[in-house]
């Protein structure tokens, strides 16, 4: 079982250090590059995995820690794998004042998961933006990359039980266990 | 440019021209009707792509000649989603917040039928006798569209819109200048940067084209940081060739070579369309290789911010175009002499760049004529939070935060009472009503310790905490702080600290005074713009609304009923309906159950105070209320409902 695992593991970092380096083509090793190769490759592979931004200080002949401080000091970056649906709850100024946070909370409380985690089942992550541009339908969440307007706790709710009703209707006959046990 | 090529130009121009007016009217050729969908990321999120479907697919299934096409923002957001139909034999008529079925009633009634569905009308576009047109709202005296002017106009995908609708003619105009004219032009103008600081921007042009050094860049900073503006945004989604037309007219200006467009990643859409653009430019040769046949070359390309707000800081910004994290630098030397890769570089906010073409086009004086004495042009606001009309409104400057919030934005929604507007963001502040006279321009809100910053507008009501809005701009910086300086890193910690303290209700009356000290050091120690304009919410709210923060010292009260830690929701007994359970039902913690009289009971244990059961409770028996501080909520007696 335990060795099953670690083959897996070496089979995803080889296919990551692959991806990576495809990406990595299509660049030139130029420093400026930096943060579009991080953009692209978060784009690809969802997130920034260790093999990755190895592969990319190599490329382009920087300090491993160096790519690292970047990484880290851009909110977009993530250095987990992303759930299948994301969850961006709005916290910009028009959002906070008509009870965002209420509305995190909401998530927090029904994800069972803090703000930039991502829930066991990789079903879905959740984290907090600073305003996406639509204060006008505060309090804003937008998942899957789709603003919606007016989210409050019972539209919550609403959406986790519509992920559910679709979950159940690509799988009949309710859940099937995952092999991910 | 030389004598020998002013004919090229005029001539490449005018088939342009031509070429994309004969689109346009193609369009609209007054023989059928076009369906026009606001697209822009506020139309969106309201529905706007599903009823550009429905519309699609009806217009498809009845087999109709008529073009269903995007367009951006109007600023009527409220609205949202909008379409705007032009009929012939009608005027253009707006419809609100339609959804596929009225989109599907449009098709039916108004393009096959006769019946222009007044029902679902926003406005009419233009004078008629039929129906109000928008220049018959109160708004309309107050509004000056020049930036915004097309943006819900035209289709922003489609560069033969722009161009027919008088665009690039200020880039061709610009091309036969000599580039110290342009900058005198622009320095005349008077026009001052909209990225908040108000920097001239001739000044900066000339500064740029006159500094050392051969290759020279211009960026467009569309980084918009401030958590509570959407100006930028609109104006890349709805009209993005203003914006490289600015930028093109700058590079002949100051003698660039390359320009950036810096779009923060949280915009997907806005970068998009600048990409879309782009590319049309380019095709058409006002982008690249000896545009229209000068000898002027020019090349942009979009960039995409990683979610930082120190970005947007100038200095900032250019680290992180260079693949660096984004700490800002100490000034001078400046950008315009020393910036991108070490090469003199302009950088300059959208709303600036989009002003350029109109400065061209109608000459300096004309642009001068509108405005105050220091502060030239018009002013775009995001207007958000308790106001009725949220969205986009243009100004000129010197119209005062009455007009703005009251006539253009129609006030405060349900009945409430206007409490303040926080302008500036992060870097500005909180005014209340005693201010709301004055006018908008760059330096006078500095006296009452907020600044116009880059536009946005949140209207806050009697339901909002000053000292919660503090805090939260304050968690903000804190968190944005790049940490390079050690005030602005660790003097927002312990400012953030002593207000959380505050919310919770464990606040001591020599804070307020720590609180102002802590707020000089952080000022006067900090590099950047950021650390420096930090404390400015805190200090104008504990100006203007001290009372605020000794209730919530000295009385464990929170005022507006906001502050978690200083409420309990309460179910009034003698106002409970036996029979009703919304609240039951809607309780997202199951916190609410029946008593035996079947009056609801909250088990304040459980509550998470979300509010929802105030929300839930029908409006004839109004039950739910918060009360502050908790101590006052009378404690259930056994068995027995209070009487
Ligand atoms: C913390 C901070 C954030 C800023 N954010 C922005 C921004 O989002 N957009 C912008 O145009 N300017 C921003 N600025 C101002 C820029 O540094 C710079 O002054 C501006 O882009 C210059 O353009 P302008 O002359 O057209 O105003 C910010 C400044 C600071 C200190
Ligand atoms: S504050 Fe949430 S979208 Fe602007």
């Amino acid at each position: 079982m335990a060795l099953n695992k670690d083959k897996r593991m070496a089979e995803e970092q080889a296919e990551f250090k692959q991806q990576t380096k495809q990406i990595l083509k299509r660049f030139g090793r130029k420093r400026s590059n930096l943060i579009p190769i991080l953009q692209k490759v978060q784009g690809k592979l969802g997130y920034l995995p260790r093999e990755a931004m190895l592969e990319i200080a190599e490329f382009l002949n920087m300090p491993d820690i160096d790519v690292y401080s970047v990484v880290t000091f851009y909110n977009q970056f993530r250095l987990n794998p992303p759930g299948k649906h994301s969850i961006r709850v709005c916290l910009g100024t028009a959002c906070h004042m008509k009870g965002g946070y209420i509305t995190l909370d909401a998530w927090k409380r029904r994800l069972e998961i803090e703000p930039s985690e991502t829930t066991p089942d990789r079903e879905f992550d959740l984290d907090t933006v600073a305003c996406v541009g639509c204060c006008t339908m505060a309090p804003v969440t937008v998942v899957d990359n789709k603003p919606q307007g007016k989210v409050e706790p019972t539209k919550v709710d609403g959406l986790l039980l519509g992920f559910e009703l679709e979950r159940k209707k690509q799988k009949p006959g309710g859940q099937l266990p995952t092999d991910e046990a | 440019m030389k004598a020998a090529e002013l004919p090229t130009i005029v001539s490449t121009f005018r088939d342009i021209k031509d070429r994309a007016e004969s689109h346009w009217r193609e369009l609209r050729d007054n023989s059928k009707a076009v369906i026009m969908v606001g697209t822009a990321t506020c139309g969106r999120a309201a529905g706007a792509m599903e009823v550009l479907k429905a519309l699609r697919d009806e217009v498809k299934k009845r087999n109709l000649d008529c073009p269903v096409i995007e367009v951006g923002c109007m600023g009527h957001c409220y609205s949202e989603p909008n379409v705007t139909i032009t009929k012939p034999g009608y005027p253009p008529i707006c419809y609100a917040h339609v959804n596929p079925v009225i989109a599907e009633r449009l098709i039916k009634e108004f393009i096959l039928g006769d019946d222009p569905c007044l029902e679902f009308v926003l406005a009419a576009a233009e004078e008629n006798d039929l129906v109000p047109s928008f220049s018959d709202f109160p708004r309309a005296q107050y509004e000056k569209k020049v930036v915004l002017k097309n943006c819900g106009q035209i289709d922003p995908q489609q560069i033969e819109h722009y161009i027919a609708h008088g665009g690039y003619a200020a880039l061709s105009k610009a091309l036969q200048m000599r580039p110290e004219d342009i900058i005198d032009e622009v320095k005349r103008s008077g026009l001052r940067g909209r990225g908040g600081a108000g920097f001239p921007t001739g000044q900066k042009w000339e500064t740029c084209r006159y500094a050392a050094g051969r290759s020279k860049y211009i960026i467009c900073n569309g980084d918009e940081g401030d958590p509570g503006a959407f100006m930028d945004r609109a104006i890349i989604e709805s009209d993005p060739h203003s914006v490289l037309e600015g930028m093109i007219i700058a590079g002949y200006a100051v003698g660039a070579r390359y320009g950036y467009i810096y779009v923060r990643a949280e915009y997907p859409l806005a970068v998009h369309r600048a990409e879309i653009a782009l590319r049309q430019a380019q095709k058409l040769n006002l982008l690249g290789k000896n545009i229209l046949g000068s000898d002027f070359s020019f090349d942009i390309k979009t960039f995409q911010g990683s979610g930082a707000f120190v970005c947007g800081e100038e200095t900032a910004l250019i680290e992180s175009l260079e693949g660096k994290p984004g700490l800002p630098y100490n000034r001078p030397p400046y950008p315009a002499t020393r910036g991108l890769n070490g090469k003199p570089t302009v950088i300059n906010n959208v709303k600036t760049l989009a002003s350029i073409c109109h400065i061209i086009e109608n000459g300096a004086e004309w642009f001068a004529s509108i405005g105050t004495d220091g502060s030239k042009g018009t002013a775009v606001f995001a207007l958000a939070g308790k106001v009725v009309n949220t969205g986009l409104a243009e100004v000129p400057m010197g119209t005062t935060l009455r007009q703005v919030i009251f006539d253009v934005g129609s006030g405060i929604p349900n009945g409430k009472r206007f409490k303040a507007v926080q302008i500036g963001g992060p870097s500005g502040g909180c005014l209340p009503e005693s201010a709301l006279d004055l006018p908008i321009d760059f330096d006078s809100l500095t006296d009452a310790g907020a600044m116009m910053g880059s536009g946005g507008m949140i209207v806050l009501d009697e339901d909002d905490c000053m000292v919660e809005i503090a805090r939260y701009f304050l968690e903000f910086t804190q968190r944005e702080s790049c940490g390079k300086c050690t005030f602005c890193r660790l003097g927002t910690k312990q400012m953030l600290e002593v207000l959380d303290e505050i919310t919770k209700g464990k606040g001591r009356i020599e804070d307020i005074d720590m609180l102002m000290e802590l707020a000089q050091d952080i000022k006067a120690g900090s590099l950047c713009g950021l650390g420096k304009t930090a404390p400015n919410p805190v200090l104008t709210t504990l100006r203007h609304f001290r009372d605020e923060y000794e209730a919530h010292i000295l009385e464990g009260r929170c005022p507006a009923l906001m502050c978690a830690d200083l409420i309990t929701y309460y179910i009034i007994p003698e106002k409970c309906e036996r029979s009703c359970d919304a609240c039951v039902g809607t309780c997202t913690v199951e916190a609410i159950s029946p008593n035996k009289q079947r009056i609801k009971v909250i088990d304040q244990e459980k509550c998470v105070k979300c509010g929802t059961c105030l929300t839930a409770c029908p409006p004839q028996y109004n039950a739910v209320i918060k009360v502050s501080p908790p101590s006052e909520v009378p404690a259930p007696k056994k068995g027995k409902t209070r009487k």
